[in-house]
């Protein structure tokens, strides 16, 4: 075994325990926050999958849209609720788990026995593609081309659902009578006050 | 072109040649370059800490350090020492997990981003094929590791400076990597090797600055924010936010955010000198230099020199970088946080889809000028 089978073998035993771990710490922990950071962990431990498969790219891309764009909006989030309020236990709630880890189990095990199953044509040694953004580029521009615009057309369909959702009516009917008192409150959330209110003189 | 120094070759097969196996000299060579950058960041941030007390001092028309060695120059030693010895303070209903993890998140990707940073033909820790992006990508970790330090240190000053850096840092990513996308799309790599080589042909007047007057000072405002300098130090406006993130932060841990900032400033510098001041090319190109004087390039002396000129020419670029950046920072008022998104979404990332189209036709136009 040469220094960069060793290396690959070892990086790759870590990328998936701590894939692994990571994931199943975003399901069962019971701290939000600390399931946004730990899938944050996944990412990165899934860029280091597509880096020992040599797709570097593919991996600074992950970690640039999924770490740097989801996970913080994610993060964004949860902090800007930061609503810490402690659910009620359900009534009956392990009938609910059990079914949940069921169907999960049950998804898993289907995908196994896909994914042994199938006869995958494995090149003996992978071949040397050279510059991968470029192979990229010409795979968007001429077979991929039609899957590539539609998932552009999909984020634009995203951007104006989110933009027509955030847009609102600031100026209520109030300010237009020129009532001086007028606060400006978003009207969709009613907000507690941090502090006590202070008493409104005049 | 000549490949210049070939320092893994000649150290390698000098390795060999002392009767060391041929794979243990190029296990033994490896970690060399990355110890060697992790040297150089660390350096760098010495002199860069140094000149930001001197010139702040000059511009507040004071002496600054004095004592601490020659004209101060020992200072930042000192003060890392000092951080060094301070009591390590986790504050009582802070997330301590959280809270020690998050400088670290900080502070691991602007070193890593070391990697790409070139000082000449061959002396660069790896000259990786997708180098200018994999900065970009690394620089979009950091708003993690500032949202868990505010997240965790339990104090509404560090969470509302948390979550203004990370709103900074993801606004200023887009027309910052915008901008460089121009300067890639010139040099047709996005290996930073290549995008020095393709400004190299013609001395000063080859350097991308002139071919991207608008780019660059997209850049560098971007490059601002990103490492939080005046006039973008919102995340830790000391009037409005105490220190921000690093409120609750001591000793070393703060340490780290303190090294994180300077690093990433200088890095900064670095690649600003790398897309647009031509890297380690002297403003005449040194080849022509030599015909001039009748020596061959090709001398050993001469590669030597070459390769001295070389990191001489990328250090002069990058601390007169770092010193306007200094000057910015002591003569600028502070933007407010409204301003500063504004600038950042309505003029600067339009200015920069602008500037990526203008540079896309005029590549199309005068395929001779904007690298065809």
């Amino acid at each position: 075994m040469t220094l960069a089978e060793g290396t690959q073998l070892v990086s790759f035993g870590v990328l998936t325990l701590t894939t692994i771990v990571a994931a199943l710490g975003v399901v069962l922990l019971e701290n939000i926050v600390y399931s946004a950071f730990l899938l944050g962990g996944v990412f990165i431990s899934i860029a280091g999958m597509y880096l020992l498969l040599n797709a570097d790219f593919v991996a600074a891309a992950q970690i640039l849209v999924y770490v740097g764009a989801v996970n913080v909006l994610i993060l964004f989030a949860i902090m800007l609720v930061n609503k810490r309020e402690p659910l009620a236990p359900l009534k009956n709630g392990w009938i609910r788990r059990g079914l949940t880890a069921l169907v999960c189990f049950g998804l898993f095990a289907l995908l196994g026995v896909v994914s042994i199953s199938t006869p995958w044509s494995v090149l003996p040694e992978a071949p040397n593609v050279g510059d991968t953004a470029l192979r990229l580029g010409q795979h968007f521009f001429s077979d991929f081309l039609l899957p590539f615009e539609l998932a552009s057309v999909l984020l634009l369909i995203a951007m104006i659902g989110a933009i027509v959702l955030a847009r609102r009516e600031f100026v209520t009917s109030s300010a237009v009578d020129g009532d001086d008192n007028l606060i400006f409150r978003l009207p969709e959330r009613p907000r507690e006050p941090i502090a006590p209110e202070p008493v409104e003189s005049k | 072109m000549e490949s210049g120094i070939d320092l893994q070759g000649s150290a390698i097969q000098l390795l060999v040649d002392l009767g060391v196996p041929t794979p243990i000299a190029k296990v033994l060579w490896l970690p060399l370059p990355m110890a060697l950058m992790l040297v150089v960041a660390t350096v760098g941030v010495l002199i860069a800490v140094w000149l930001e007390r001197k010139i702040a001092a000059a511009v507040q028309q004071r002496y600054g350090p004095e004592y601490a060695g020659p004209l101060g120059v020992l200072q930042p030693i000192a003060d890392g020492l000092k951080l060094l010895f301070k009591e390590d303070i986790i504050p009582n209903l802070a997330d301590p997990w959280l809270f020690t993890i998050g400088p670290a998140i900080v502070v691991i990707p602007v070193f890593l981003s070391y990697l790409i940073v070139p000082f000449g033909q061959n002396l660069v820790v790896t000259d990786l094929g997708i180098g200018a992006f994999l900065w970009i990508s690394l620089s979009s970790i950091t708003p993690i590791g500032l949202l868990m330090s505010g997240y965790a240190s339990n104090n509404k000053y560090a969470l509302i400076g948390g979550l203004r850096a990370a709103a900074q840092s993801i606004s200023y990513e887009i027309p910052l990597a915008l901008s460089v996308l121009a300067v890639i799309m010139m040099s047709n790599s996005l290996s930073t090797i290549d995008i020095v080589n393709q400004q190299a042909n013609h001395g000063i007047l080859g350097w991308n600055i002139w071919r991207q007057p608008v780019g660059f000072i997209i850049f560098w405002i971007s490059a601002l924010a990103e490492t939080e300098r005046l006039p973008f130090d919102l995340p830790e406006a000391e009037e409005e936010l105490v220190a921000g993130y690093q409120t609750e932060y001591t000793g070393m841990k703060f340490a780290l955010f303190y090294l994180g900032s300077y690093v990433n400033l200088v890095l900064s510098a670095l690649l600003f000198s790398v897309f647009y001041l031509g890297g380690w090319s002297f403003p005449v190109p040194v080849d022509t230099l030599a015909n001039w004087l009748g020596v061959s390039p090709a001398l050993p002396w001469v590669q030597v020199l070459t390769a001295s000129i070389g990191i001489t020419m990328v250090l002069v670029k990058t601390y007169l970088l770092v010193f306007i950046a200094i000057l910015l920072r002591w003569t600028t008022p502070r933007v407010r946080i409204d301003q500063l998104l504004n600038l950042g979404w309505k003029f600067l990332l339009p200015v920069a889809l602008a500037n990526l189209l203008i540079t896309a036709a005029l590549k199309l136009a005068f395929p001779v000028a904007f690298g065809g």
